[in-house]
């Protein structure tokens, strides 16, 4: 069984959000999703400066397997992505929720965070899609 | 649901904590964690895989020779020594390709062919069918498991663990086998590197895959045996070619054996006329540079039109992606553009051969 940790929250396209001390939310991908990824060899994340709206792709991770979209899962603008990934993709699959995290976001509406699922929820869905 | 076929071997998969996949019907290991690293121990020391699903078929009788000269495209009248092997394609009427197999020369009038899992069934009955006409006997021999040994460390690691009658299986040329009664070892593989495939009995299976682990050489999944086969420049049926599929636009040329005017096999005449008529497309590799993946199915832009990948992947060894595509075939640009995703990624063509006994076979670009 995958972990999820408890102060995170999750979509049902298995990315995950966490809230930072700043205001501003840190979006990666579940240990689940990169378990069925594989190992992951490029990493195209949203450019910094640039507006995404959820739950419409805007990232793409690629694994030696295949190409999957990444899902907005908050309406913001890009602050940071995840620069050590260019070279190291597999940081993904070695810790998705530390040092694989893929970019951070300022929301434009801190409210949609109270859509998404907590890890309870999420291990649920997890369950009920395997 | 269909219950999954599974090999003597399953248990030691499930042991290893292997992701299990349907293959054609059969229970299968996928990987046994990383992809990747499995394919990086099979080009760096050892590695061995359970080909189990594939099946053994033997050919005995007075008209073996005769009977195979005319059901498949190669020809086993090169098979000089015993022991030796050729690969092959079994073609239809129409010169589309039935599998593509290897076929031993066991002494005699005896051969052994290892077909695919996937056409197995279809391949036994029309062998079965052709063997009518023929005083020749064709005998599945489902009891076997198969089970290859393949890197650079393989055939040092795996010549201990050989019945003692065996181990003169280290001065196997490739395409070459000894066997004793019960155990057949052969030095072939499907990955480019050094190695044995091993067909031994069932109930033998898993103590000697155990044997093996112990030695050192990993369990490698068929995530990874499909990298490590494309890397190779090695078809795989199914993908690369089927029964609509002219062997001649699919890099299996050199597998069609028509330097005796006399042998007629089934697919000759089509195959010949198509070579006075010329192919419309031809196989080739291609080499994307850039960030993404050439993957099955990826457009492939020309001149003279659309091209298809029909095999790619990111390449663990080289580290870019790299592909068999179709192209129209008077294309002769080095540079064609890929279309992944609605972007136009430029691509390299190349021989379709990317590394072999680890080393690469194309220029890498440099960073």
């Amino acid at each position: 069984m995958s972990e999820a940790p408890k102060d995170l929250k999750y979509t049902k396209s298995h990315e995950w959000v966490r809230s930072e001390a700043d205001g501003s939310v840190t979006v990666g991908i579940t240990d689940h999703a990169q378990e069925l990824l594989g190992d992951l060899v490029f990493v195209e994340a949203p450019e910094a400066g640039s507006s995404i709206e959820a739950g419409t792709a805007c990232a793409t991770v690629e694994s030696v397997k295949a190409a999957s979209d990444i899902y907005a899962p908050i309406s913001g603008e890009v602050t940071a992505v995840n620069e050590d990934l260019a070279d190291s993709p597999e940081k993904v699959n070695e810790s998705p929720f530390e040092d694989g995290w893929l970019f951070k976001v300022k929301p434009s509406d801190a409210g949609e965070l109270d859509a998404l699922m907590d890890a309870d929820a999420y291990a649920a869905h997890v369950e009920a899609e395997s | 649901m269909t219950t999954l076929k599974t090999t003597p071997l399953h248990g030691a998969h499930q042991r290893a904590g292997a992701k299990l996949v349907d293959f054609a019907g059969w229970e299968m290991p996928l990987h046994y964690g990383s992809q990747m690293e499995e394919h990086k121990r099979v080009r760096e020391s050892a590695g061995m895989f359970d080909v189990s699903h594939m099946q053994v078929v033997d050919i005995h009788g007075p008209q073996a020779q005769a009977f195979l000269r005319y059901l498949l495209a190669n020809d086993v009248a090169k098979l000089k020594t015993e022991g030796r092997a050729l690969y092959s394609c079994m073609l239809n009427e129409a010169g589309g390709v039935i599998d593509d197999l290897i076929i031993y020369w066991t002494g005699g009038d005896s051969y052994r062919a290892v077909v695919n899992a996937a056409t197995a069934e279809g391949d036994i009955a029309h062998m079965q069918k052709v063997a009518e006409d023929f005083d020749v006997n064709v005998k599945p021999r489902p009891e076997f498991a198969l089970i290859a040994i393949q890197g650079p460390q393989a055939v040092e690691k795996t010549l201990p663990l050989l019945p003692d009658d065996l181990r003169s299986a280290g001065d196997l040329k490739p395409f070459s086998a000894v066997w004793n009664d019960k155990w057949f070892v052969a030095r072939t593989g499907y990955t480019g590197e050094d190695g044995f495939e091993v067909m031994l009995p069932a109930e033998q299976a898993d103590g000697f895959w155990e044997k093996l682990k112990a030695a050192g050489v990993h369990p490698i999944g068929l995530g990874a045996r499909d990298t490590l086969r494309l890397e190779a420049g090695m078809n795989l049926y199914g993908t690369d070619m089927d029964d609509q599929t002219n062997p001649l636009t699919a890099n299996l040329g050199w597998t069609i054996a028509l330097k005796d005017a006399e042998r007629d096999f089934i697919g000759r005449a089509p195959i010949e006329q198509s070579k006075v008529e010329g192919v419309k497309e031809r196989m080739v590799g291609l080499v994307l540079d850039g960030r993404g993946v050439l993957r099955g199915g990826t457009r492939i832009e020309t001149e003279a039109g659309d091209g298809v990948v029909t095999s790619g992947s990111f390449s663990p060894s080289l580290g870019v992606s790299v592909a068999f595509a179709r192209i129209p075939a008077g294309v002769e640009a080095e540079q064609l553009h890929a279309d992944i995703r609605g972007r136009k990624l430029p691509v390299r063509v190349v021989k379709p051969v990317f590394v072999r006994n680890g080393e690469p076979q194309i220029d890498l670009p440099k960073n």
